[in-house]
């Protein structure tokens, strides 16, 4: 049955284009944007969706995730820095997603020009279910991770591993098209941008 | 359970003359509609190549679509290859016959689903519960329209015509968990709908889904969201069906660069929709099924005007931007489609048979801001002209055109009919008797000058 309703509807999609033109696909748009301070728009793009931004030098993160962390209990993905591991405070420590407070991971690539964050399940940024349960979801990204757009992005990216594209915490606009933060996901995004 | 739309009596203009007076209704489509609109021209007005992408968005679904066979085989290749399960279904029926098997097959009685476009056009859900089986809507404004046992009235906002009063009392009469103090601040509804699904979805082991990408080359599935119920979905059951139409795929994973720029900021009017999920075949372990369905998509592409409709990514701008669909509101249109695009893909998907599909070419005043806005450039207002022709037209109609065409097709006989209605000018009502008053109840009857055009120019010339 399945079959031959696949037959179907490929002849079907045959006999309908039947002596259509040909397409050329014409790609003028931007490949790669200008943009001379990719970490401060970064920043200001993600501060747009009501995320908790900070722009912090590379050695200065250990110190700074743990006074960020304090004594919540957080979900540690395999592979992350170690200087990223949250320090031992009172239940700190791998935990399981959905009796932690949050989740602390790296990225695969991130976006200026939208503010966005790819996970790519990679070392250091956990399952789709660890950066998806917890409430709280505090994310590193090098600066050498950001491009300025979306293209470059996903030239940057492997389609073969899920990715998660986030762009600011939960939110809807569904109730009178007003955007409110935190649904279904990670009620509050905070993010350390590591520069070297 | 959301009633289904197919088998609406009525037809638009009766639909819509109901809409107006409704007075709630009309404030709460005109302040959703000129915000989102307000917040679309803004982020499209940042990007400097919008018309660039918009150009590449076009060409990329009609070069799809012109080889829709080889790019849907070649999906079924890579979908397969990297452990998922491909089926297909010419309708409504064996799609919804296809994925009530595959959720008996796991054992289980309930599915959560994301909102999906495709699913409630073929009516999955009244499908499923014939079966015995449960759907759960988990997106905010499905779950509004779902617990109100109302129908969707717009494709990205479904519970647009609900404010927040309305939406406080249908959580509080329907949802067995809604706190008793709950509030009308959309912060707090949304919370009281986390708590809701909450449990429903670390529970449930089968989920639904629709998808707004498919490519070709990678087998991989992109779907856009805001609230997180799409990850969750997604993500955590071990068994994902996802019902897809058959033009929603694209060739390369490079064509994601402009489909992921134009649709967030066309539909919800942000520079990047909160999440994105890209997932290829079995991702994570999890059983993945994909439904390719037609349901009278290859009559639509078989139509050379009418084919651009297939472009579309329901991203629903030219809801937003309508001044028919502000007035009258999705409901009018009896259909999962509403507004200017569901104007032309509604009577071709589903014939114009009935009264309904019938009128709804003319639910326009082909003004034309649904093509400025459209982000893969249908031309909407081509489409509805072509299918008014084609649109079934009453005995009397018929005649008269056939008469129009007599007189206007000689140039002797036209002048003869000038030169008498010159003379009978006076004569002429202002409002025209008996079934032609139908055309003068809306509109104003030409003034008929003493002396044509070209009768002067022969005077004078």
């Amino acid at each position: 049955m399945s079959r031959s309703a696949r037959e179907d509807i490929l002849a079907r999609i045959r006999r309908a284009v039947d002596g259509a033109p040909e397409v050329e696909i014409p790609r003028r748009y931007r490949v790669t944007a200008e943009a001379d301070d990719l970490v401060g728009l970064f920043a200001e793009r993600v501060g747009d969706y009501r995320a908790i931004v900070h722009v912090v030098p590379e050695a200065e993160v250990p110190a700074r995730i743990a006074a960020i962390v304090g004594g919540r209990r957080m979900v540690v993905p395999d592979g992350l820095p170690a200087g990223w591991t949250p320090p031992d405070a009172p239940g700190a420590g791998p935990a399981d997603p959905y009796t932690a407070d949050g989740v602390v991971t790296g990225c695969a690539v991130a976006i200026a020009e939208t503010g966005t964050i790819v996970l790519d399940t990679g070392p250091g940024q956990g399952s789709r279910a660890q950066t998806l349960v917890p409430d709280y979801h505090l994310c590193v990204v090098r600066a050498d991770q950001i491009v300025a757009g979306v293209p470059e992005a996903v030239s940057r990216l492997d389609p073969a591993r899920p990715l998660t594209w986030i762009s600011g915490p939960s939110a809807t606009s569904d109730i009178e098209l007003n955007r409110v933060e935190g649904v279904h996901g990670p009620r509050t995004l905070e993010v350390l941008i590591a520069t070297p | 359970m959301s009633a289904t739309f197919l088998g609406m009596p009525g037809n638009f203009p009766k639909n819509s003359a109901r809409a107006v007076q409704d007075s709630q209704l009309r404030y709460n489509l005109r302040k959703a509609t000129h915000t989102i609109r307000g917040k679309r021209a803004s982020v499209v007005g940042e990007l400097p190549d919008w018309q660039e992408l918009r150009a590449a968005g076009k060409a990329i679904k009609d070069e799809t679509l012109r080889h829709l066979d080889r790019y849907l085989v070649q999906l079924e290749e890579t979908v397969t290859a990297a452990g998922g399960h491909v089926h297909w279904a010419r309708d409504a029926a064996e799609a919804n016959r296809i994925v009530a098997g595959l959720v008996k097959a796991t054992g289980e009685r309930e599915v959560v689903k994301v909102k999906s476009m495709a699913t409630q056009e073929i009516g999955l859900n009244e499908a499923l519960a014939a079966e015995g089986i449960t759907a759960y809507e988990t997106d905010l404004a499905e779950l509004i329209v779902q617990l109100g046992d109302d129908f969707p009235s717009h494709i990205l906002v479904p519970a647009i015509h609900r404010n927040r009063a309305e939406i406080r009392e249908i959580f509080l009469d329907r949802m067995d968990d809604a706190p008793p103090g709950l509030t009308d601040e959309p912060a707090a509804l949304a919370e009281a709908a986390r708590v809701h699904l909450r449990e429903r979805f670390l529970r449930s082991k089968v989920a639904v889904s629709g998808a707004n990408f498919m490519v070709a080359e990678t087998g991989t599935l992109v779907v856009l969201e805001s609230e997180g119920n799409g990850r969750m979905c997604l993500t955590l059951p071990e068994t994902l069906i996802s019902v897809v139409g058959i033009e929603k795929v694209l060739p390369t994973w490079r064509d994601l660069e402009v489909f992921l720029q134009l649709l967030p900021r066309s539909s919800t009017g942000e520079r990047m929709n909160p999440y994105t999920s890209t997932w290829t075949g079995s991702a994570e372990g999890q059983d993945f099924h994909l439904v390719l369905l037609d349901n009278g998509r290859t009559d639509v592409l078989a139509d050379e005007v009418g084919r651009q409709a297939l472009r579309c990514i329901r991203c629903s701008a030219c809801l937003n931007v309508c001044p028919v669909y502000e007035r009258a509101g999705g409901h009018a249109y009896g259909s999962v489609y509403p507004g200017p695009i569901g104007a032309i893909l509604t009577p071709q998907l589903r014939g114009m048979g009935s009264e309904l599909d019938a009128s709804l070419p003319y639910a326009s005043s082909l003004c034309g801001a649904c093509y400025d806005v459209c982000p893969v450039a249908i031309d909407i207002p081509e489409v509805l002209v072509d299918l008014r022709a084609k649109a079934p037209h009453g005995a009397a109609e018929r005649a008269g055109m056939r008469v129009a065409g007599w007189v206007l097709n000689d140039q002797a006989r036209l002048a003869a009919a000038q030169r008498a209605a010159g003379r009978l000018r006076r004569l002429v009502p202002r409002r025209l008797p008996g079934p032609l008053s139908a055309w003068t109840d809306t509109r104003d009857l030409p003034g008929i000058p003493e002396e044509s055009f070209r009768d002067w120019w022969e005077r004078e010339g």
